[in-house]
C-alpha cells in the first residue's frame, strides 16, 4: 500500500508548520480575517489544525453535514465564493512556502475544493 | 494487558485498546471528540509513569513535562495511574508566614508547608477558605528548600476572597492549597532563545517566578519584562526589577503606565503596544502573557503575527469573580 498524502506531506509536524504560516496569512488578509478573528485564538487554531489534517487527507471525522453546520453562521454573515477562493489561495501559498511538491499541493487543494459547496451551504 | 488506576478503582486496558476506548467501555465519563489526536479533548495526566511518546505528539512542552497525554492515542506500555481533568482536587494545609502590602491594593502572601511543595514557577494553585470558597492564584516564587509559595493578591472591588485575604488572614493562620496547575512556566531548554514577558497588575506574579527560574537556570538569551498598569501606585517591585536588570546583562525591564501622569523612567502607553514596538521581530521567541484577559488575548494574536510560533506562546488570563 502506498503512503497516504498525509504521510507523504509529513504528518502532524507538517500540519503544525502549515497552521503557523496559514493563520498568519489569513489574519493579515482584510478580505477574510473577520471570519477568523475569534477572541479565543486557541479554539481557532484547533480548527485550522483540523482543516489542514483534512486537506492532507489525514485522519478526520468530518462529514459534509458537519461542514455545513460549522459554517452556517458564517454564511449568514456573508461568507461567499470570493472568501472561499481567498482561503484556497492561502492554502496553496502556505504549502509552496513549505516546499511541498506541486503534485501534492494539487492533491491537497482538490480535497479542500471538494468541501466548497458544503462550506458555502449550497 | 495493563491496568489503569483512577482514584481507588482499577480497570483493564486490553492489548489492542487505547486508554480512551478502555475507559469508555468501562463507562467512565471522559470527554472526547475526534479520536485521532487532533482535538485534544481527551487529554488526561499520568500520575506515576511517563506516557508512551506517541500519546504526547502535538502537546505543548510544558504539558509533556507534566505527563499529560491523549487518551485516544495511548496504548499503555505498563500499568498507569490516571488523573482525569475533572477529578476532585487534593488540598494541603499551609501556614501563612507573611501578609504585607506591596502597593496600595496588593499584598504579598507567603504560605509555608512542612515539606516540599511540588510546582513549576508560574503555575497557579487554588486557595480555599474553610467554608469552601475557592479562588485561583498564580505562584510568584521558584521551588526551593524553604517549602513556601508566594502570591501577589490584589484587592478587587467587591471581591469576597481577596478582601478576606487582605483583611482577615493573619500570620500563623492555616489555609488549604491545591496542587499546582497550568502550562505557563519556564522549561530549561534553548537557553539562547529570546523571552518576552508581558503582564498587567498582579500578572507580574507568575512572570516574576518565570523570570527568576530562567535566570537561575542560566538562560543566556535576551529576557524582556514589560509590566503595566494605569497608575504608578498600582505597579510594584519596581526597584527590585531595576536592580535585577543591573545585575543581569541579558535582562531588560520596562515599567509601563497607561494613565496621564508618567514620571521619568516609565514608558507611556499600553503595555502590549510598548512591548511590540520595542521588539522588531518575535520569530523564535518564547512569549509569556499574564493579566487582564483583553490584553492577554490581544497580545497572543499580536505576538503570533509578529512571528512567535503558536507552541511558544504561553498565557494565563485572569478570571475575575467577585461572588
Amino acid at each position: 500500500m502506498s503512503a497516504t498524502l498525509y504521510e507523504r506531506i509529513g504528518g502532524e509536524p507538517a500540519v503544525d508548520a502549515a497552521v503557523n504560516i496559514f493563520y498568519r496569512k489569513v489574519l493579515n488578509d482584510h478580505r477574510i480575517n473577520r471570519f477568523f478573528d475569534n477572541t479565543d485564538m486557541d479554539k481557532q487554531l484547533a480548527k485550522q489544525k483540523a482543516f489542514f489534517t483534512m486537506a492532507f487527507g489525514g485522519p478526520n471525522n468530518y462529514t459534509g453535514q458537519d461542514m455545513r453546520n460549522a459554517h452556517a453562521n458564517l454564511v449568514k454573515t456573508g461568507l461567499n465564493e470570493d472568501h472561499f477562493n481567498a482561503v484556497m489561495e492561502h492554502l496553496g501559498a502556505t504549502l509552496t512556502e513549505l516546499n511541498v511538491p506541486g503534485d501534492l499541493i494539487a492533491e491537497a487543494a482538490a480535497i479542500a475544493e471538494s468541501t466548497r459547496n458544503d462550506v458555502l451551504g449550497k | 494487558m495493563y491496568t489503569l488506576t483512577i482514584d481507588q478503582n482499577t480497570y483493564i486496558c486490553k492489548s489492542d485498546e487505547t486508554v480512551l476506548d478502555a475507559l469508555l467501555r468501562e463507562n467512565i465519563n471522559l470527554s472526547f471528540a475526534c479520536k485521532k489526536g487532533t482535538c485534544h479533548s481527551c487529554m488526561v495526566r499520568s500520575a506515576n509513569v511517563r506516557p508512551p511518546k506517541a500519546a504526547q505528539s502535538g502537546l505543548k512542552n510544558t504539558q509533556i513535562k507534566q505527563n499529560y497525554f491523549l487518551a485516544c492515542q495511548c496504548y499503555p506500555e505498563q500499568d498507569m495511574h490516571l488523573k482525569l481533568p475533572d477529578q476532585s482536587e487534593f488540598y494541603r494545609m499551609g501556614r501563612v508566614i507573611t501578609n504585607k502590602l506591596l502597593n496600595r491594593n496588593t499584598i504579598l502572601l507567603v504560605v509555608a508547608f512542612e515539606d516540599a511543595f511540588e510546582f513549576n514557577a508560574g503555575q497557579f494553585v487554588n486557595l480555599q477558605r474553610s467554608d469552601g470558597l475557592t479562588r485561583s492564584y498564580s505562584t510568584a516564587n521558584i521551588p526551593e528548600q524553604s517549602n513556601t509559595l508566594e502570591f501577589h493578591i490584589r484587592r478587587l472591588p467587591g471581591g469576597v476572597f481577596s478582601s478576606w485575604l487582605h483583611d482577615e488572614v493573619n500570620m500563623g493562620d492555616s489555609i488549604a492549597v491545591s496542587e499546582a496547575r497550568g502550562h505557563c512556566f519556564y522549561i530549561p531548554e534553548r537557553h539562547e532563545q529570546g523571552i518576552l514577558l508581558v503582564g498587567t497588575g498582579t500578572g507580574l506574579a507568575p512572570l516574576a517566578g518565570i523570570l527568576t527560574d530562567a535566570l537561575a537556570n542560566g538562560h543566556t538569551g535576551p529576557i524582556h519584562l514589560f509590566h503595566g498598569s494605569r497608575e504608578l501606585e498600582d505597579l510594584y517591585r519596581i526597584d527590585e526589577m531595576r536592580q535585577l536588570a543591573e545585575q543581569h546583562q541579558n535582562f531588560h525591564y520596562t515599567p509601563c503606565l497607561s494613565g496621564s501622569h508618567i514620571p521619568e523612567g516609565f514608558a507611556a502607553g499600553r503595555v502590549n503596544e510598548i512591548a511590540l514596538s520595542g521588539i522588531p521581530d518575535l520569530k523564535g521567541w518564547r512569549v509569556f502573557l499574564c493579566g487582564h484577559p483583553d490584553m492577554v488575548n490581544q497580545m497572543k494574536k499580536q505576538a503570533f503575527l509578529k512571528g512567535a510560533a503558536i507552541a511558544d506562546i504561553y498565557a494565563d488570563a485572569f478570571l475575575i469573580s467577585t461572588h
